[in-house]
C-alpha cells in the first residue's frame, strides 16, 4: 500500500496535470525586526522558497504574503545587513508570523551563509551566489557544471568529468577556491585538474568576480569562488536529506545524504556522504569510450557556536576514479593530425562502466580547526589552522608490467595557520585585519619511472591584511583593502643536460647545479616572490530601485610550480610543455563596474569590466622537437601583457504569476598586447534564455525551458605548422580552429510532496541537450578527437526529513 | 578557560607543523626513463652481398636533441633483404632490450611500414599469438637504383587486424622514424 503511495507520487511527477487543486488563499503577516533592539527592519525580502513570491517589508517592518497553499513552506528572508534565514513553516490557516534577524554585521560568520556575507564584505565587487536549489540540479555533476549558471563563469573541461571553473576568461591558479574557509590546494595549476570538491557538501556557493575578496589571498586574478557547507542552527533539533538522481547518459548516478544534530546551547554535529558512479558518456551518435567516473566523498563537522565564541572542526575526505577518453591518448603530432582530420575517435568500443587507462585517481583530505571568541565593544578575533593532503595519480597506457603503475604520482601536503580581527565596534565603519602562514610540500613519488613533471618542492607562504568598510550614509558604501604576500619556493629538480643547454640555464643558473648524474643534473632553485594586492571601490545606491558599484583592483600572482618547471611531453595534447625558472609574478589591474535596476514585473543588471594583465603566464606554441616518437610541438610558458574586456548583461521579467523569464549575455575578449594577438581559450559569446513556469498550488510545480546558444569563437590564436614526419611535409595543424556555434534545449521540472512536519518528498525531471544535438565547444579540451555530449535525462528524488 | 586549552591545542599543532619539514636532505632520487626507446636498429641481411644497418638514436629522449640516423650503407638494386628490428632503452645501463617487450605484447603492437622510391615491397614476416603481423621480423625487396625512404612506425593497441597502413592501423605512437636510403 505505501509503496503504491510512492509510486502515485513519483508518477505525478510526470504529470502534473493529475494534481488535484487545493486551497491556496491563505495569507502570511508579520514584522521583521531586529533579534536584539527588536527594531524594525525595512527592505527584507521575505520570499517563499521555489515560488515566485516575494515582498519587501515596509517602513514599519510589516510584510505581507497572499495567496499561499496549505501546506508546508520554506521562507527565504534576506536583508543587507542581516544573514539570511531560512525558516520552516506550516501554512494551516491565515498566519502571523514575527521574523526576527541578527541586525549585526559582526554576526555574521556563526549565524550565515558565507555566500552574503562576502557580499556584505566586497560591497563593490561583482559577485552572484548559488542556492542550494540550483546546485541540487547538479549532484550527479560537478561544482564547475554549476557555476555555469553565473554570468560570467565558464568551464575548460577535459570530457564531462573534469571541469575547471573560468571566471571572466582565467582559471586554475587565477581561481581560487574557498572551502568552508578552507583555500584548496588540490594542485590546481594543471588543465585537467578539476576541484576536488563535491558539490554535494555545498549549501550555497558565491563567485566574486575578481581579486576583490582579498581576505583570503591576494592572488585571485580570475575570481574567488567560496563553497559554504551551509549554517547549523542554534535550536534542538535533528534533520537531513537524501537525494538519489539518476542520469541516463553515463547509465549512473549519485547517492547523497546528510544529517545534522543541532542542540540550543550551540552544539551540533553534522555528516555527510556521497557517492558516484557513471559509465561511459554518449554523444548523439557514438559512446565515448573510456569516460565513467566514480566519486565518494565525506564530510563530518562538531563544534559549539556561540555568539560570545566557539569553535568547530571538520574533516572532510573526497576521491575521484575516472577515466580519460581513450582517444585523446596520443604518440606523436601525426596522431593529432589523424585525429583532428578524421572527425571522430579513434577508438571506439561498447559501452561499459571499466575505468580503464588513461585514467586519474586523486584523494584529497581537509582538516580543519577553527576558534572565534569576540570581545565586547572591540569585534571579534578568529584563528584557524587547516591540514590539506592531495594524492594524484595518473595512469597512462604503457607497456607490460608498467600499465598498471602511475604516470604521475604526487602527493602535496598543505599546513595553514591564519588568523583575523574585525574590529566593528563603530556602526559606520568597519576595520579587519589579518595574517596568514601557509607551508606546503610536494612529493612526486620516482617509483613511477617516468621523470617528474612537477619537482620536490617546499614552499612558504606568508601574507597580511587590512580590510576598510566605511558607510558614508544610507546611499553610499566605501571599502579598500590592502594585503601583502611573500612566498618562498624552494625545488629540488632533475633536468637533462640537453634540456639545461636549450633552455640557456647553463648560463644564468649553473650555480644552482647540486648533483651531476651523467645524464642529467640535479638543481636547486630557491625563488622568492613578493606580492601586493589593494582593491578600492564603493556601491551606490542610485535611488530605490538601483544600485551602481564600481570597484579597481590590483593584483599580483606568482608563477606556479607547473609554469616554473613544467618540462616533458603531454600526451592528450601530443605537445611538450616548458617551464621557465625566470618567471616573473604577473600583475592585473581590474576596473568592474555593475549597474543594476529593479522594476515592478523586471530588472536588469549591466556589468562591465576591463583586466589589464602585465606580465601574463601563458603557453604559447614555439617551435617543434623530434624524437624517435616522431614530431611534437613546443609549448612554453611565456609572458605578455595581456587585457581582457568584458561584458555581462542579465534581466528577467516576471510575465505573470505564473511565468517569467531569465535573459544572459556574456562576452569576452582577450588580447595579447605585445603579439597584437587572441588570447587562446577565451570563452565565446553566449546566449542564454529561460522560460519559467510555476504553480505552487500544484505541489509547487515548476517547469522551464532554457535555450543556450553559443557562438563560435571568432577571435583565435593563428593554427601552427609542424614538419610531418609521416607525410614529409609541412602540415598545418588546426589546435586553434574553434568549433562552430551551437544551440542547445533544457528541460527542468519539479514537484514537491510535503508529509509531516518538516518532511518533504522533491521529485524533478530534467533533461539536457533535448534534441540530442551533436557539437564541441571551443573549451574542451577533448574537442580535437570527439563530440560533446549527447542528451542527458536525469531524475531526482529528493527526501527532506 | 577553554579558550587557553584550544590556543594551547593550535599552538601544539603549528609547532608540530614546522618541525616536520626538512628531513629530505638526501635529495630526490634520479629516475631514468624506463619505457623510452631511444635506439632503432635495423638489420637488413640480403642472400648474398652486405648486410645493411639502419640506426636512429635519440639518447635524450623526449629531450631536446633530435635522433641521430645512420645508414651504414647502400642496397644492392633488385635485391631482396631480411629485415629484423631491435628496439633499446640506452638511458639504462646495461641497455634495456625493448624488443623481447614489443614481442610478449605483439598482439598490442605492429610496426608499419613505408616506402618511397627504388623500394618494391615491405612484407611482414612473423606473426603474433593472433596470427597476424608483428612487424619485428619483415622482408624488404628492392627496385632498380634510385633513391629511396624507409618509414619504420611502431604502434601501440593498433586495429588488428588491419591493411598494413598507418590510418589502417590506428592506436598510438611508440616509435616512428623516417630512414633515407640510395639504392644502387
Amino acid at each position: 500500500m505505501y509503496l503504491k503511495t510512492l509510486f502515485t507520487i513519483i508518477l505525478s511527477g510526470f504529470a502534473p496535470l493529475m494534481m488535484t487543486a487545493q486551497d491556496c488563499s491563505y495569507s502570511l503577516s508579520g514584522t521583521v525586526m531586529d533579534y536584539h533592539s527588536k527594531d524594525a527592519l525595512v527592505g527584507a525580502t521575505v520570499s517563499v522558497i521555489g515560488s515566485k513570491k516575494a515582498v519587501l517589508s515596509n517602513l514599519d517592518g510589516s510584510y505581507r504574503l497572499n495567496g499561499l497553499c496549505a501546506g508546508y513552506i520554506e521562507l527565504e528572508v534576506f536583508h543587507p545587513e542581516c544573514p539570511t534565514l531560512i525558516i520552516p513553516l506550516n501554512i494551516e490557516e491565515n498566519q502571523v508570523y514575527d521574523i526576527k534577524l541578527e541586525h549585526h554585521l559582526e554576526e555574521l560568520d556563526e549565524v550565515k551563509v558565507v555566500g552574503n556575507s562576502i557580499a556584505d564584505q566586497t560591497n563593490s565587487a561583482l559577485e552572484e551566489t548559488l542556492h542550494l536549489n540550483e546546485l541540487e540540479i547538479y549532484s550527479a555533476g560537478t561544482i564547475g557544471d554549476a557555476l555555469k549558471e553565473i554570468s560570467g563563469v565558464s568551464s575548460l573541461n577535459t570530457g564531462a568529468n573534469i571541469v575547471k571553473p573560468t571566471i571572466h576568461g582565467l582559471n586554475g591558479s587565477r581561481v581560487l577556491i574557498l572551502n568552508d574557509g578552507v583555500r584548496m590546494q588540490d594542485m590546481e595549476w594543471g588543465d585537467e585538474h578539476a576541484p576536488n570538491i563535491d558539490v554535494n557538501a555545498a549549501r550555497s556557493v558565491s563567485v566574486v568576480k575578481g581579486a576583490a575578496a582579498l581576505q583570503y589571498g591576494g592572488d585571485a586574478i580570475g575570481g574567488t569562488i567560496v563553497v559554504d557547507p551551509g549554517r547549523i542552527p542554534q535550536i534542538d533539533s535533528l534533520y537531513g536529506k537524501t537525494m538519489l538522481t539518476g542520469s541516463y547518459n553515463g547509465r549512473g548516478g549519485n547517492l547523497t545524504s546528510e544529517l545534522t544534530k543541532s542542540y540550543n546551547n550551540g552544539w551540533f554535529v553534522s555528516g555527510q556522504g556521497s557517492f558516484k558512479r557513471l559509465g561511459d558518456h554518449e554523444t548523439p551518435d557514438y559512446v565515448l569510450s573510456n569516460t565513467g567516473v566514480k566519486e565518494a566523498a565525506a564530510s563530518v563537522q562538531l563544534g559549539k557556536h556561540l555568539f560570545t565564541s566557539g569553535w568547530d572542526v571538520r574533516y572532510s575526505f573526497f576521491n575521484t576514479e575516472l577515466a580519460v577518453l581513450r582517444a585523446s591518448h596520443i604518440g606523436n603530432v601525426d596522431d593529432l593530425i589523424r585525429a583532428i582530420n578524421s572527425g571522430e575517435p579513434q577508438t571506439i568500443e561498447p559501452f561499459t562502466y571499466d575505468l580503464e587507462n588513461p585514467r586519474q585517481k586523486v584523494t584529497h583530505h581537509l582538516a580543519k580547526l577553527k576558534y572565534y571568541n569576540r570581545f565586547e565593544g572591540i569585534g571579534k578575533w578568529t584563528a584557524q589552522y587547516d591540514f590539506q593532503r592531495n594524492r594524484r595519480f595518473e595512469y597512462d597506457i604503457r607497456r607490460g608490467e608498467a600499465n598498471n603503475q602511475a604516470s604521475i604520482d604526487l602527493l602535496l601536503t598543505t599546513h595553514t595557520f591564519s588568523t583575523d580581527f574585525k574590529w566593528d565596534a563603530k556602526e559606520q565603519f568597519h576595520l579587519q585585519f589579518g595574517i596568514l602562514g601557509r607551508y606546503q610540500e610536494n612529493f612526486p613519488n620516482p617509483e613511477t619511472e617516468v621523470r617528474r613533471l612537477i619537482p620536490d618542492y617546499q614552499k612558504w607562504d606568508v601574507g597580511s591584511f587590512l580590510l576598510g568598510e566605511y558607510r558614508v550614509n544610507d546611499a553610499l558604501f566605501l571599502d579598500v583593502g590592502v594585503r601583502y604576500d611573500f612566498t618562498n619556493v624552494a625545488a629540488q629538480k632533475f633536468f637533462q643536460k640537453s634540456r639545461w643547454a636549450e633552455r640557456g640555464y647553463d648560463t644564468e643558473f649553473q650555480d644552482l647545479i647540486i648533483r651531476d648524474t651523467g645524464s642529467q643534473y640535479l638543481v636547486n632553485p630557491v625563488f622568492d616572490f613578493h606580492n601586493v594586492t589593494a582593491t578600492v571601490g564603493g556601491k551606490y545606491t542610485v535611488s530605490n530601485n538601483g544600485n551602481l558599484r564600481f570597484n579597481y583592483t590590483l593584483a599580483q600572482r606568482a608563477p606556479n610550480p607547473s609554469e616554473l618547471f613544467s618540462d616533458g611531453l603531454h600526451h592528450s595534447a601530443a605537445r611538450i610543455e616548458l617551464g621557465d625558472l625566470r618567471m616573473k609574478s604577473e600583475t592585473s589591474h581590474k576596473i568592474a563596474a555593475s549597474l543594476e535596476k529593479k522594476y515592478a514585473g523586471w530588472g536588469w543588471t549591466v556589468e562591465p569590466y576591463a583586466n589589464f594583465i602585465n606580465d601574463f603566464i601563458f603557453l604559447e606554441p614555439t617551435g617543434a622537437e623530434y624524437t624517435n616518437r616522431g614530431a611534437f610541438p613546443v609549448w612554453e610558458y611565456n609572458q605578455t601583457d595581456a587585457r581582457l574586456l568584458g561584458l555581462d548583461v542579465m534581466a528577467f521579467s516576471n510575465w505573470s504569476d505564473q511565468w517569467s523569464t531569465e535573459h544572459q549575455f556574456s562576452i569576452v575578449k582577450g588580447k595579447d598586447r605585445e603579439a597584437d594577438a587572441p588570447l587562446i581559450y577565451m570563452p565565446p559569446a553566449n546566449f542564454r534564455n529561460k522560460l519559467v513556469f510555476s504553480k505552487p498550488s500544484w505541489k509547487s510545480f515548476e517547469a522551464s525551458l532554457e535555450s543556450q546558444y553559443v557562438f563560435q569563437q571568432n577571435e583565435v590564436p593563428g593554427n601552427i605548422t609542424v614538419f610531418s614526419p609521416e607525410q614529409q611535409e609541412e602540415v598545418e595543424v588546426a589546435i586553434n580552429t574553434a568549433p562552430e556555434t551551437y544551440h542547445l534545449m533544457a528541460f527542468t521540472s519539479k514537484l514537491e510532496f510535503p508529509f509531516h512536519k518538516g518532511t518533504k518528498l522533491t521529485t524533478s525531471l530534467s533533461v539536457h541537450n533535448l534534441f540530442n544535438t551533436s557539437f564541441r565547444d571551443y573549451l574542451n579540451r577533448q574537442r580535437y578527437f570527439a563530440d560533446d555530449l549527447g542528451r542527458n535525462i536525469t531524475l531526482q528524488l529528493k527526501f527532506n526529513y | 578557560m577553554k579558550t587557553i586549552k584550544l590556543l594551547s591545542l593550535m599552538a601544539t599543532a603549528a609547532l608540530l607543523i614546522t618541525s616536520c619539514s626538512d628531513d629530505d636532505d638526501a635529495g630526490p632520487e634520479e629516475i631514468n626513463e624506463e619505457e623510452v626507446i631511444t635506439t632503432m636498429h635495423v638489420t637488413l641481411t640480403p642472400q648474398q652481398g652486405d648486410t645493411i644497418t639502419l640506426q636512429s638514436q635519440d639518447l635524450d629522449g623526449d629531450g631536446p636533441d633530435a635522433p641521430v640516423i645512420t645508414v651504414s650503407g647502400n642496397l644492392a638494386a633488385n635485391t631482396t633483404y631480411e629485415g629484423e628490428i631491435e628496439l633499446l632503452n640506452e638511458t639504462e645501463s646495461p641497455a634495456e632490450d625493448i624488443t623481447e617487450e614489443v614481442e610478449e605484447e605483439g598482439l598490442d603492437h605492429q610496426f608499419v611500414f613505408v616506402s618511397t622510391g627504388s623500394i618494391a615491397t615491405v612484407d611482414y614476416d612473423d606473426v603474433d599469438a593472433g596470427g597476424n603481423p608483428v612487424g619485428l621480423e619483415f622482408i624488404l625487396t628492392t627496385g632498380d637504383a634510385g633513391d629511396a625512404t624507409l618509414a619504420i612506425t611502431l604502434r601501440h593497441e593498433p586495429t588488428k587486424p588491419n591493411d598494413g597502413t598507418l590510418s589502417g592501423a590506428g592506436g598510438e605512437t611508440d616509435f616512428a622514424q623516417t630512414f633515407p636510403l640510395i639504392v644502387e
